[in-house]
């Protein structure tokens, strides 16, 4: 288990690229620029950002799509290392599988380093779950489009907020059910729509029910079908900034995903170690091993170096999207969205 | 209901998960991106801005000195590129030319005005459909350093007017030019009384922040050092072992870097290193919103109630959009109309001056053909002369051979000759006549059958130069 562990070490330093050093402030000049004689302090700024946006706080929304019982809430909440999602299954028995999709979110306030994020994450239970599925993503892809619209109007108000909420959903991640065939018909319709309007991150889920070489193979077949159906999922290669973006997210793209995950809140002892992992007759699948699954890779791609990007990639991008196509319609106001908030006062 | 209300609760981590480089991640990326800091100075001519602003960041803006003469304040914005470690900065300084200068006092006029031009186009490209806010170049100023001449007296009523216009719309961070004339007493009570009048007048200048506990020491001291007295210097002095900025006077040296000499230290660390992310952000969050506000209201925007804010806007923004539209086509109509009243008329001008010019073709005609005709009457003159003459030579000639075909034969044969050629030239006027007949005829049918009066008289000038009929006279 020792080699075992640092080869995965070394693998997981190859594949996702360490979070970048806080830059130090130097008390020299660098002699870049020829023409300043000595040191002004420009490079202050950073720290001085840094301050700043540590008081603020950051938001953080990521959405969960797929099939009941893939392990959504469990990975979800073994990414945050808390409870940050209540189990559908579990000591809630009676909940039933709900007749239409349903759209729960649930925020947090979870701090690390002095670093305060305010973490929703958005279940939809009973996606995929009926006899006929048949537009089954249009809530999910209502609800989003109902976020970019709450937070146009905050932007549009002539008086406005200091800081808008932002409620939109940076980051979805979809659960391909691990059947080692392909992906089904439901499973493209989605990321074939959704693609378009928000950042999707492909996963399989239960990883450890497929050996290593059915691994690959599915994850190979995944990989062509959504390319075969121009399904562009997050990071997107329209939106690679510049070389060094390219050559990180082209393998990242055409080798790790979709990352093949297992998820576990519990926690055991192997090897004199503690870890997170799921106990079976044969042996015990530790999901933070990189040999075991890729769970790893997902949570420093999502947290640890990607983090920021979605967030931006959501509010530069599909964000604009949304308001410049809201703009240019005609006073085409969706009718749900008064509806709805009747409705919701109305059901109380 | 679809879902369900937020529930925000604490929850404590079981390990690390990671997101604390969440401000790494964002501040990298703004380091890639770089950043943009404008600085607007204000102050007479003379009063060491461009010093100043070499001192501070170390470098040689290139400047010319401003003269006294101008006849207005204008605004010279200049932008640098500065390097530091991995950070790029684009440096906007601008300078209020003119300052001070002006007879007429409204001097404040060409500055808020650029500074609500620069809060124009960013409101503007906010409010495209297709925007791309985040590469934007942000032109806003985010300081003002305003320059105040060290009488050591009071503030100016220039200053105070300026300073009151300026006080909403930009981080105002006062300071006292040329502090080196000044005694430290005398500095110490023109400070007091500047404050004081500032307060007074209502004037609100930045204040350095202190809600933040990292900086709120730091900074509600130097709050209480304001204004800064401040000198700049380029030129180098050694004093001691070492080469420092300062200025040599016969009496000593005054050292920039030297905290007891003046505050520029202070400037540079509050305006820099401290506290320029606070600017920027000052000036986004409260400058540029309240020139938002007002500008969108004044544009007849209006939030209403929570309910229907989105659609009053956007209704609005609909009607200012189909007025506009409206406007806008009334202008092009206009301007087509007016287009073509342009172009009647310049076409009735130049049918007046086809007219003009066909009437002097008319004329030129007539007189040409009188000349033709004049030419034509000489022509037949001469003709009849030639045929009078030839009459008598052939006259001549037949008495002349009569009389010589007595003697000789073979004088015949030239005779012959003589009268062939004669004849010949005899017969020629014949040929000629007639041809010129049809050259005559051709004249007076063909420039009539020219399309254009220019034409036709290129035709009528070709043939009169060209007319064979003229080798009659030869």
């Amino acid at each position: 288990a020792g080699p075992v562990e640092n080869k995965s070490e070394a693998a997981m330093s190859e594949l996702v690229p360490e979070p970048r050093q806080k830059p130090v402030v130097p008390m020299k000049p660098m002699g870049i620029n020829a023409s300043l004689l000595g040191y002004i302090g420009i490079d202050t700024i950073i720290e001085q950002m840094r301050k700043k946006t540590m008081k603020t706080g950051f938001d953080f929304n990521i959405m969960v799509v797929g099939q009941s019982g893939l392990g959504k809430s469990t990975l979800v909440n073994t990414l945050f290392k808390s409870q940050v999602s209540r189990k559908s299954s579990g000591w809630n028995r009676e909940e039933k599988i709900p007749k239409t999709v349903e759209i729960k979110a649930i925020g947090h306030v979870i701090e690390e380093g002095g670093v305060k994020m305010k973490l929703t994450v958005i279940d939809t239970p009973g996606f995929g779950d009926q006899i006929n599925n048949e537009n089954c993503w249009e809530p999910i892809e209502k609800y989003i489009n109902e976020q970019y619209e709450k937070f146009l109007k905050e932007e549009v108000n002539i008086a406005r907020k200091k800081r808008i909420p932002d409620t939109r959903v940076h980051c979805c991640l979809y659960f391909i059910s691990p059947t080692g065939h392909s992906l089904r018909p439901l499973d493209l319709e989605f990321m074939k729509h959704l693609s378009k309007v928000v950042n999707i991150i492909p996963v399989i889920a239960k990883a450890d029910t497929m050996t290593l070489e059915e691994k690959t193979e599915f994850k190979q077949r995944v990989r062509k079908e959504l390319e075969v159906n121009g399904i562009e999922f997050y990071p997107q290669k329209e939106f690679d900034e510049d070389l060094e973006d390219k050559t990180e997210n082209d393998k990242i793209r055409q080798e790790s995903m979709p990352f093949a995950v297992v998820g576990s809140d519990k926690e055991y002892q192997v090897n004199g170690k503690r870890v997170l992992g799921r106990k079976t007759p044969w042996g015990i699948i530790e999901v933070e091993n990189l040999s075991h699954c890729e769970f790893a890779l997902l949570r420093d791609f999502v947290i640890r170096t990607h983090l920021q990007d979605l967030k931006e990639v959501t509010h530069n991008i599909h964000y604009e999207t949304y308001r410049a196509k809201r703009l240019n319609d005609n006073g085409g106001l969706p009718p749900m969205t008064v509806e709805t908030e009747e409705n919701h006062e109305s059901n109380l | 209901s679809p879902f369900q209300n937020e529930e925000k609760r604490n929850l404590s981590l079981g390990g690390h998960v990671g997101f604390d480089s969440l401000p790494d991640q964002l501040v990298s990326k703004s380091v890639t991106q770089g950043f943009s800091f404008n600085i607007l100075c204000v102050g007479e001519t003379g009063i060491g801005k461009s010093t100043l602003m070499n001192t501070l960041f170390n470098t040689t803006f290139e400047t010319e000195e401003a003269s006294h003469y101008e006849s207005t304040v204008r605004l010279r914005p200049r932008t640098y590129d500065l390097q530091e470690s991995n950070v790029h900065l684009k440096l906007t300084i601008v300078d209020a030319v003119g300052f001070g200068d002006q007879i007429n006092k409204d001097e404040y006029r060409p500055i808020v005005e650029y500074i609500d031009t620069q809060f124009e186009n960013y409101l503007q490209e906010e409010l495209k459909i297709r925007r791309s806010l985040f590469n934007y170049h942000d032109t806003r100023i985010h300081v003002c350093l305003y320059f105040i001449t060290p009488t050591g007296h009071s503030l100016k009523s220039l200053d105070l007017v300026t300073m009151k216009k300026l006080d909403s719309k930009v981080n105002i961070i006062p300071i006292i030019a040329k502090a080196d004339t000044i005694s430290k007493s005398e500095l110490h009570k023109f400070k007091i009384k500047i404050m004081s009048e500032l307060v007074s007048n209502g004037v609100q200048i930045y204040q350095f922040p202190t809600d933040d506990e990292a900086v709120a020491e730091i900074n509600s001291v130097m709050n209480a050092h304001l204004p800064f007295a401040v000198i700049g210097s380029t030129e180098e002095v050694k004093v001691g072992n070492k080469l420092v900025r300062a200025r040599q006077y016969p009496w000593g040296v005054v050292q920039v870097e030297n905290e007891s000499h003046c505050d520029f230290v202070k400037l540079r660390e509050m305006l820099i290193r401290v506290n320029m992310e606070d600017l920027r952000e000052q000036t986004h969050t409260r400058h540029y919103e309240l020139y938002r506000r007002c500008k969108l209201e004044e544009m007849g925007f209006k939030d209403t109630d929570p309910d229907s804010q989105p659609f009053s806007l956007q209704e609005t923004y609909e009607t200012k959009r189909k007025e506009f539209l409206g406007e806008l086509q009334r202008k092009e109509e206009e301007m087509r109309q007016m287009f073509v009243n342009k172009v009647k008329e310049t076409e009735a001008e130049l049918k007046e001056k086809e007219r003009e010019l066909h009437e002097k073709f008319e004329h030129l005609k007539r007189i040409h053909q009188e000349e033709k005709r004049k030419v034509e009457e000489k022509r037949r003159e001469l003709e009849d002369e030639m045929n009078a003459f030839n009459r008598r030579k052939v006259a001549v000639e037949t008495l002349q051979s009569q009389s010589l075909q007595a003697t000789s034969q073979q004088p015949l044969k030239k005779d012959k000759d003589k009268k062939n050629r004669s004849v010949v030239t005899a017969n020629q006027p014949g040929v000629s006549l007639s041809s010129s007949k049809v050259m005559i005829t051709k004249a007076n049918v063909e420039p009539l059958n020219c399309t254009s009066w220019w034409q036709a008289i290129q035709c009528c000038s070709c043939l009169v130069k060209s007319a064979t009929w003229r080798e009659g006279f030869l």
